[in-house]
């Protein structure tokens, strides 16, 4: 029995690695749900800009041009979403299945006839990849407090220093300012938005736009930082899990880093069943720690563990007057 | 309702058609996608020689989901697609029940070995032999002694895969310790590079230095994270050396396009009601030599996978297959 062996440095980096592209995704729901606007359409958003972040990076052989253009893609589609479901009134969720769709699809079809490699972006080299940034002060025969700082704190990339960012920035946004304050009684009671003169509509395509911007981020961390390129279907069902961590969290910003940190972590240490073992005497089912998830969503949402109360408006286009 | 029915008849009438004009061969791709890099873009490569060889043309599906193969099988049969050629393990079910219904259509499933029909003809590979040459190259390319293997799919075939190397890895080493991860139980896992790549980073973290993945799209992952970190890397089915030059050490081979071309010039006489396991003898399965591994792969290495190679061919030596007892001597999954 070694309980620290679930501690290990390398299962911790895992754990962060694999926590960004859940918890963009999942700030960016979490923008989006709170105003009101339901978004099944993340992992859609993150296919695109996976894609579009990947194919201009490698044209041009600049990470950053191809961030752009990532992030340009998913407030296109996030833009589609919000005409489909706010302006036009439609049904949120059956807009977001469409759009799950159409990404999945259409990239395929745009990188198969851009680059002929079946669907995917030939592999990114050199200033087209994000790479790890060592912190100051980070050494590897650091003992300690200084090991953890080297080996889990430093050596990721720009954009996941950003995502971590994010949280405290959707806090503040949220809570600390009046757009913040507006945003959240948009889902709550739109009417009386409205009735103050404030535009709902208007508020809520800034917070589908915000969506769109943090799941372009996220797409691009997956196609330009974690791997080299694009690959069909890359996503892999992220765009779900952070919908089930939003829910976990109970649309709170700091509880959604703490849902998507478990969630990588549970993640993270489905890859190293070795060290399950060693820290706990007896081995367990790796399909166990990948269904845990959505086993403990399930759980909250049945009540056991506290009440998630979805945005009381969330789902439900406004009508001004009947 | 009288109008829907006479457009439903007008359609079913163009269809039949449409049908009784084309006998040109089908191919129905597994979930993987026709440019998985891999084991269904073999068979497109395999298809694509044979319609510029003999100027065919052949009808083509991707699945997207499970519930689509029975449908597509019924599809091309109906239409008069002949033979009908559909590939991995996903198609002996919707096979079993849809080849009886069309006794004159010829199937060929590649991948299955263990269903049974007249008009169906079943190819497999022995994997294990491959991945056990391959398994040789690891365990003697391999410094640090471990050595990790990165499966897709949790299924026996995979693990098939993974018996063989084990053992080979096992011939070149005996102290050799083998790290094995499955991807996932999903059809998903045969598309989640950047799972790929953190299993393959655990498992650098364990010491491999040599990485085997049998693993589809994922195994793109895998093959970048190890060119990364400096590690070899072993490509699957297609051969994957020239996508990091230098730095995979070979590819098992799975000649999947022979068989698919074989198929497809047999046409509607291809021999149906058997099962045809393609092994070394037969070139169906190998290993990968070329300019991108020329300098990864020694003489003496070379001498000893060809002499192990020969051995298998000659009988003196047997690699256990997996499905022999759904259990493998060298490796615990």
């Amino acid at each position: 029995m070694d309980i620290l062996a679930l501690l290990d440095p390398q299962i911790l980096a895992s754990t962060i690695r694999l926590s960004v592209p859940l918890l963009l995704p999942c700030l960016a729901g979490l923008f989006s749900e709170r105003a009101g606007v339901f978004d099944i359409g993340l992992e859609g958003k993150m296919l695109l800009s996976a894609f579009f972040s990947a194919a201009v990076a490698f044209q041009t052989g600049s990470v950053w041009l191809g961030l752009l253009a990532g992030v340009a893609a998913s407030m296109v589609l996030a833009a589609v979403h919000g005409v489909a479901s706010i302006t036009f009134r439609g049904n949120q969720l059956i807009s977001g299945v469409a759009l799950n769709f159409l990404a999945a699809g259409m990239t395929v079809l745009i990188a198969q006839s851009w680059f002929q490699q079946g669907g995917r972006t030939p592999s990114l080299i050199g200033g087209a990849r994000f790479t790890p940034i060592t912190l100051p002060f980070a050494s590897d025969d650091a003992t300690g407090l200084g090991y953890f700082y080297s080996e889990v704190i430093s050596g990721h990339s720009l954009l996941t220093y950003f995502a971590f960012l994010c949280v405290p920035l959707t806090w503040w946004v949220l809570y600390q300012t009046r757009f913040g304050l507006r945003l959240r009684a948009v889902g709550e009671s739109p009417e009386a938005v409205d009735t103050a003169g404030v535009s709902v509509i208007g508020l809520r395509f800034a917070a589908v736009a915000i969506c769109g911007l943090l799941c372009g981020l996220a797409g691009a961390y997956l196609a330009t930082a974690l791997q080299a390129g694009f690959v069909k279907d890359m996503t892999a069902g992220r765009g779900y899990i952070a919908l089930a961590a939003l829910i976990f969290a109970k649309w709170r910003p700091w509880y959604a880093l703490m849902a998507t940190l478990l969630f990588g972590y549970l993640q993270a240490l489905s890859l190293r069943p070795d060290s399950i073992e060693a820290a706990l005497g007896f081995s367990v089912q790796v399909q166990l720690l990948d269904a845990l998830p959505y086993i403990l969503t399930v759980v909250i949402l049945a009540g056991f563990v506290g009440r998630a109360i979805p945005p009381r408006a969330g789902g439900e286009a406004y009508v001004k007057e009947r | 309702m009288t109008l829907m029915r006479k457009f439903l008849g007008a359609a079913a009438a163009c269809a039949l058609t449409a049908g009784a004009a084309m006998a040109d061969p089908a191919l129905v791709f597994d979930l993987g996608g026709k440019f998985d890099k891999s084991f269904n873009e073999a068979a497109h490569n395999g298809a694509e020689r044979w319609a510029k060889e003999t100027g065919g043309s052949y009808n083509e599906i991707e699945m997207q989901s499970e519930a689509q193969r029975e449908q597509a099988l019924r599809r091309f049969a109906e239409a008069g697609s002949n033979p009908i050629i559909t590939m991995g393990f996903g198609m002996a079910d919707p096979l079993t029940s849809v080849g009886p219904d069309y006794p004159d259509t010829k199937f060929v499933v590649i991948d299955v070995t263990w269903i049974e029909g007249e008009n169906i003809r079943q190819v497999g590979f022995a994997e294990h032999e491959g991945s056990y040459l391959v398994g040789m190259l690891a365990g003697m390319a391999s410094k640090s002694g471990t050595v990790g293997f990165v499966g897709g799919m949790d299924v026996p075939l995979i693990r098939h895969f993974g018996c063989g190397y084990a053992q080979g890895v096992k011939a070149a080493n005996p102290d050799a310790k083998i790290v094995a991860n499955m991807t996932g139980t999903t059809p998903a896992a045969w598309n989640d590079p950047v799972k790929g790549s953190e299993l393959t980073k655990a498992q650098i973290s364990q010491g491999a230095d040599v990485v085997y993945a049998a693993a589809g799209g994922t195994g793109v992952g895998v093959l970048q994270t190890a060119a990364d970190e400096g590690i070899l890397s072993i490509g699957v089915d297609s051969n994957q050396n020239y996508m990091h030059p230098g730095k995979v050490l070979t590819s098992m081979l799975k000649r999947v396009d022979v068989a698919v071309y074989d198929a497809m010039k047999a046409g509607a006489d291809v021999e149906t009601g058997g099962v045809t396991i393609l092994g070394l003898a037969d070139d169906g399965v190998g290993y990968a030599m070329d300019e991108y591994n020329a300098d990864l792969i020694t003489p003496e290495m070379k001498t000893a996978v060809d002499d192990a190679r020969a051995k298998i061919i000659a009988g003196d030596l047997k690699v256990v297959s997996y499905y022999d007892n759904d259990s493998c001597p060298a490796l615990d999954f």
